[in-house]
């Protein structure tokens, strides 16, 4: 190890080697100097002439276990920094580093599991997700690296996706699943603070709650259908119907990815909205992604069947 | 030998020590019921009403509370105390110790404002922000003046071991605090660390354990050191293990620090240091268990019909048991399961509702009657369901967070075949939840003890007034 990679300057780790060796020796120092013994049959005696509020002490040695065991913690502690990296930038003689224990952990699982996953990347999503294996392995990194957005249970949360909802803001093919983690998205609601005014924000607010089914100032909407059409159209659709191709939101469901109250349409028209979705490409790798997105396009699936049962 | 001659026109300044053995009590209350209330939290998580009120914000003002309000209390109490009556002097300069116990109580309540406003520097045991911090140096500034001017002028040629342990526990909570809590402001709110990265983190771990090993450990040692002999009526075990165990103790402490680190960004030669530190910890640690606990040998009977002697000896049990997992939970590999999970909250708890209270609540039934001139306390069969109460409620404790902390260590490192994690950690929260509950029950039953304390503590003093206690003539015996 250098000096750099323990954080050291060079004349730093010699300083802290003699501390810690002198560390050690100031220990056995005190243990050593006050060794003294009771001869068989000798009576304890008080310590000193000092009577404080009453009080005084008894001059009884060292208890010999309690010092062993002194000893013991010393001789312990020397070797193991003797060892191990801890004696300034020295990296000890078995050359241990808890990055390297790591590693290898790290590496031994790989080694161990690549072949499977070698040969679960070999099939097509569609596939896999009629797998149990496959989608149990899904399920699994899924509550590892997926739930800190999208909850244990998939339904997400304000500004994550319900992904068991049978409604897609991005594709919900197998193939489009895949990409969207593969490579993750960036949804970009642009803020319209300063093109629209606030009486124009208003009316399409009115208007985007119309287009929704529920009632509201019919004039109003009116004024901010000119609007919507010339300004929001272009990602949202003519119709409000959103585009999957760009991660624009369906305006005409009930689902809201931030809240369908009027208050929470104005606030996403007026700051917009930035949902980011992180890529796992190069974090878990393919075969791993593949898995995942099997899992979620099997979950989904199974959601749709129960709704339409019902 | 004259057993009765005193010192004319002196007497004990009991003033200030028993407003803050009294508010040891009401801190105490305070404190173990913020402590019921986050428990209670995380069992029914509807109870985090309001942003003020919820577990993040009610956490550390927990700790804050019943670390200085109520352990800092004691700790001035039995400080002042017992550094009087084994010097045989009054207070050096009693009007600042005065201010100490004002200041300290303001401090207390800035703490109690600031921190359910979200106000705080978010390092753990040093949350207050930097115009608290500046208080709280000037006050701690002035007790190191009172306590260690009373040693000057004591009448005694030598110093006694208790104030050893309460000397280095001024001195070094006050290099803690202020290099810990060196930081920019910003405004009067707010402030950054002086540190950076993984330095900071060093620095609030080397000021966090120290403050465990020289506010919660050596303060109350030195509480030891005077109340168990005298209430035990017994000479000290040993003198010689007295002196060796000190200076190993507060020696050692200094390196432990980096054990809150394993396993993280510091680099391994640091957490090797703080983990063979600690170690060798243990045997410093037991030195003090067992020169308390010997120094009741020959009288052991006592024990039977004494509570207050009950919790003294209970607490170093508790000492002795926290200071060897103490130093096995610093080995790497036990860390590595033990790390995060309800095991440290059980550990904490075993040294400071185990040591750190129970040898206050003995102190503080001794002091008492003491300092309104009572023979002893109101009731003593309330000190001793106070005693099985508080026994009972840690043993709850304890047991629900080693059982639920090793299964969060189990569950959270358990690993399919194919590499995946067997558990998310939601799987893991809804296994703790019958053990939070029992912890709660726990903390309750705790906190019910310090009501009965409170009630035994009031029927004791109403109607008196603190004593003008006569200093006796310092005696020497003969060699």
């Amino acid at each position: 190890m250098t000096a750099a990679e323990s954080y050291l300057p060079a004349g730093w780790a010699w300083y802290i080697a003699i501390v810690t060796v002198a560390s050690l020796a100031y220990c056995l120092w005190v243990l050593i100097s006050n060794n003294t013994r009771k001869l068989p049959g000798e009576e304890v005696k008080l310590h000193g002439t000092n009577v404080w509020d009453g009080l005084r002490e008894y001059d009884n040695p060292l208890p010999r276990w309690w010092r062993n065991l002194f000893y013991i913690t010393v001789f312990f502690a020397s070797a193991y920094l003797i060892l191990y990296p801890g004696i300034g930038v020295s990296t000890g003689i078995l050359g241990w580093s808890s990055s390297g224990l790591h590693k290898a952990e790290v590496e031994a699982t790989e080694k161990r599991v690549a072949p499977m996953f070698e040969n679960y990347a070999k099939q097509d999503v569609a596939a896999l997700a009629a797998d149990e294996g496959a989608t149990k392995i899904g399920a699994s990194l899924f509550q590892a690296y997926c739930i800190q957005c999208h909850g244990s249970d998939m339904r997400g949360a304000k500004g994550f996706p319900n992904l068991v909802d049978a409604d897609w803001q991005w594709t919900g093919t197998p193939e489009g699943i895949l990409e969207t983690i593969l490579g993750g998205r960036n949804a970009a609601m642009p803020a319209f603070n300063e093109q629209l005014n606030k009486d124009q924000i208003a009316d399409v607010v009115n208007y985007v709650i119309q287009l929704s089914g529920r009632q509201v100032d019919v004039a109003s909407a009116a004024r901010g259908e000119a609007t919507f059409k010339t300004v929001c159209a272009a990602c949202h659709g003519p119709e409000g119907k959103g585009m999957q191709a760009l991660g624009a939101p369906n305006l005409t469901d009930s689902t809201w990815l931030y809240g369908g109250s009027a208050a929470a349409i104005t606030e996403t028209l007026v700051k917009g909205r930035a949902g980011v979705m992180p890529a796992f490409k190069d974090f878990l790798g393919e075969p791993r992604v593949k898995l995942l997105a099997a899992y979620v396009y099997a979950q989904s699936r199974e959601a749709e069947r129960t709704a339409s049962t019902q | 030998m004259s057993a009765t001659a005193t010192i004319p026109n002196e007497t004990y300044d009991y003033g200030v020590v028993y407003r803050f053995a009294i508010m040891t009590v009401v801190w105490g209350i305070v404190g173990m019921l913020y402590g019921v209330i986050i428990a209670a939290q995380l069992v029914w998580p509807e109870l985090n009403v309001h942003e003020y009120l919820n577990f993040g914000r009610l956490r550390p003002l927990h700790t804050n509370t019943v670390i200085f309000a109520f352990g800092g209390c004691a700790l001035f109490a039995a400080s002042y105390y017992v550094v009087q009556r084994t010097c045989h002097v009054p207070l050096f300069m009693p009007k600042l110790a005065e201010f100490t116990f004002w200041g300290w109580q303001l401090v207390i309540v800035l703490a109690t404002i600031t921190l359910p406003l979200g106000i705080t520097t978010s390092k753990e045991y040093a949350e207050l922000e930097w115009p608290i911090d500046l208080l709280i140096a000037v006050v701690w500034v002035a007790y190191a003046v009172v306590f260690f001017g009373t040693i000057a002028k004591r009448r005694t040629s030598h110093i006694y071991v208790a104030n050893w342990f309460f000397g280095a526990f001024i001195l070094t909570v006050a290099i803690l605090h202020i290099v810990n809590s060196a930081a920019v402001p910003v405004s009067l709110t707010k402030s950054y660390s002086a540190y950076a990265g993984v330095q900071d983190a060093m620095v609030q771990w080397w000021y966090g354990h120290n403050a465990v090993g020289f506010f919660l450990t050596a303060g109350f040692l030195g509480m030891m050191y005077y109340f168990i002999p005298k209430q035990a009526e017994r000479p000290v075990y040993s003198y010689r293990l007295s002196v060796v165990h000190f200076w190993a103790l507060i020696f050692t402490y200094m390196w432990a620090g980096p054990h809150h680190l394993h396993y993280t960004a510091l680099p391994d030669w640091t957490q090797s240091l703080g983990m063979v530190f600690s170690l060798i910890l243990l045997a410093p640690s037991w030195g003090g268990m067992i020169n308390g606990i010997m120094t009741l040998s020959g009288a052991w009977h006592k024990l039977r019909d004494d509570p207050i002697l009950k919790f003294m000896v209970t607490s170093l049990s508790f000492y002795g048991m926290s200071t060897f997992e103490g130093p096995m939970m610093a080995i790497k590999t036990v860390n590595s399961l033990s790390h995060y999970t309800d095991w440290t909250i059980g550990h904490v708890h075993s040294g400071a509702l185990g040591w750190v209270a129970f040898i206050s609540i003995g102190a503080i039934y001794y002091m008492i009657p003491r300092l309104v001139g009572k023979e002893r306390m109101y009731s003593t069969r309330l000190m001793e369901i106070h005693f099985w109460m508080a026994t009972l409620a840690i043993v709850l404790y304890i047991a629900a967070m080693w059982i639920s902390g090793v299964m969060q260590g189990l569950m959270w490192r358990a690993v399919n075949a194919d590499g995946t994690l067997t558990y998310s950690f939601i799987e893991s929260v809804k296994a703790s939840y019958p053990f939070w509950f029992i912890r709660f029950l726990g903390g309750a039953l705790y906190l019910s003890g310090m009501f009965l304390m409170a009630y035994n503590v009031w029927m004791t003093v109403r109607k008196s007034r603190t004593v003008a206690a006569p200093i006796p003539q310092p005696v020497v015996a003969a060699a």
